[in-house]
């Protein structure tokens, strides 16, 4: 081993941060907004709502990853009529195809973290929410979600974490971040410990932050948990 | 498009090929997962075990396991250790290149990935076990090991049965990843597939099934054994 190779991998690496951590931070963020009407689809008693996310999620889990982003960036390509659509603007992109992919692999996972949310919230706030005369919107956004949002915070972090270890896929895609880099590199030199050491310490340190700032989350969103020992 | 007749088996179909490469990925999700249950005994037991140099091996080891992409920890592995034993090689005079076994090394760098899920699996599994228990079958004069087999043993297999189920499904979807060694199992098959017959979705689309067949199989297999290790269990 080479501490300095090591060294000079850091500093390459980190040339394709910013690529990583926009595809962490649009994929993430995309797939919250998603997950919460999915969520809620997931829990209604309108039958088909519900059926449909369901089987969407039972699909994307019982699926790798890395087939859900070989069929949308080679399958979906594949497709004429996809390419001569509005949609191939996006498509022929590696980055969009990764961004999709990982949005849509987020999605069943989140969906399935705040359902378990939502459904902790005891019925006795529902109905509190209920004699106080509040519309359902209100009950849902003020009272329902927040909470549900408070209870899905640790099993949330770890998906996040997932999350920052699933964009090292994407480069499979001929996107260059950090491990498609990091295995540039090792043909480069033909020397893969160096190459892979640098590029996981990176990976190691951004979800150490991602476990902090979930640790923030947590102590601000229980203030009434903060002072037990 | 979708074409089905190249699914078909025999020489112009891809069918037995895709049904070898999933009995292949079968073989090394059980391996890597036997692989990483053993090594998951001894670390669990390190984290356990009081001796803090131990536990700060195996924390180091789990963290940095679950915090690195699997991809990287395969890639490190795979190409690694084919660095170093060409290393070791060099010294003693041979200068070619070698290439390791791509089986037994894909099994060992999921395995080793599986592990660490493992690990916790297992120690969140003693911590349930009531303590009272280990000094009841001292003061009934067991030895550590008998402790250990006739009375620690069961009841943690027990409670991480669940666990390992998840750690199954983990393993199982981790190698679609050393596809990219060069092993022929499900995911390396239908890229092959896709390059010869030009029809990447016919591929990856039965690529997908066959994985979903797969985990919904074994979760309903997982849920048997659950039930059949809580049969004795007094329902509340």
């Amino acid at each position: 081993m080479d501490f300095n190779l090591i060294i000079n991998n850091f500093f390459i690496i980190l040339q394709g941060l910013d690529e990583t951590l926009i595809l962490i931070f649009l994929s993430l963020s995309i797939g919250f907004f998603i997950s919460i009407p999915f969520a809620l689809a997931r829990i209604s008693s309108i039958k088909i709502l519900s059926q449909i996310v369901y089987y969407y999620i039972f699909v994307i889990r019982g699926t790798p990853l890395l087939v859900q982003i070989y069929l949308i960036y080679f399958g979906l390509g594949s497709i004429k009529a996809v390419r001569e659509s509005f949609l191939w603007i996006l498509l022929k992109e590696p980055f969009w195809c990764g961004v999709i992919a990982l949005v849509i692999n987020t999605v069943a996972y989140t969906t399935e973290i705040f359902r378990g949310g939502i459904q902790s919230v005891t019925k006795g706030q529902i109905e509190s929410c209920q004699s106080l005369g509040m519309n359902r919107f209100t009950m849902y956004f003020k009272i329902i979600l927040p909470c549900a949002f408070r209870q899905a915070l640790p099993a949330y972090g770890n998906e996040m974490i997932l999350m920052v270890k699933a964009t090292s896929l994407i480069s499979l895609t001929t996107y260059m971040e950090m491990t498609g880099i990091a295995r540039s590199i090792m043909y480069k030199t033909f020397a893969p410990i160096e190459a892979f050491i640098a590029a996981g310490s990176i990976y190691l340190f951004i979800n150490f932050l991602v476990v902090q700032f979930i640790k923030y989350l947590e102590w601000k969103h229980n203030p009434h948990l903060r002072f037990k020992t | 498009m979708l074409k089905f007749n190249l699914l078909i088996f025999g020489d112009t179909g891809w069918g037995d090929e895709m049904l070898f490469s999933c009995i292949m990925t079968i073989l090394v999700s059980l391996s890597a997962m036997g692989l990483g249950v053993f090594i998951a005994i001894f670390t669990a037991w390190a984290k356990i075990s009081g001796n803090i140099v131990l536990k700060i091996i195996a924390n180091f080891y789990t963290t940095v396991i679950r915090g690195v992409p699997e991809l990287l920890v395969i890639y490190l592995i795979f190409f690694g250790s084919s660095a170093g034993i060409m290393y070791i090689s060099k010294i003693f005079g041979y200068h070619g290149y070698i290439e390791l076994h791509a089986f037994t090394m894909g099994t060992i760098s999921v395995g080793i990935i599986s592990a660490a899920y493992s690990t916790e699996v297992f120690r969140g599994a003693y911590n349930i076990i009531d303590k009272g228990q280990i000094e009841a079958a001292r003061a009934l004069g067991l030895s550590k090991i008998n402790t250990f087999i006739k009375i620690l043993a069961p009841q943690i297999l027990k409670h991480a049965l669940p666990g390992l189920g998840n750690v199954w499904q983990i393993t199982l979807k981790d190698t679609a990843l050393i596809s990219v060694t060069g092993l022929v199992e499900i995911m390396r098959q239908s890229r092959i597939a896709a390059n010869v017959t030009h029809s990447p979705l016919t591929f990856y689309l039965s690529a997908a099934v066959l994985y979903l067949i797969l985990t919904t199989f074994s979760s309903k297999a997982f849920n048997k054994l659950e039930d059949y290790s809580n049969k004795n269990q007094v329902k509340a």
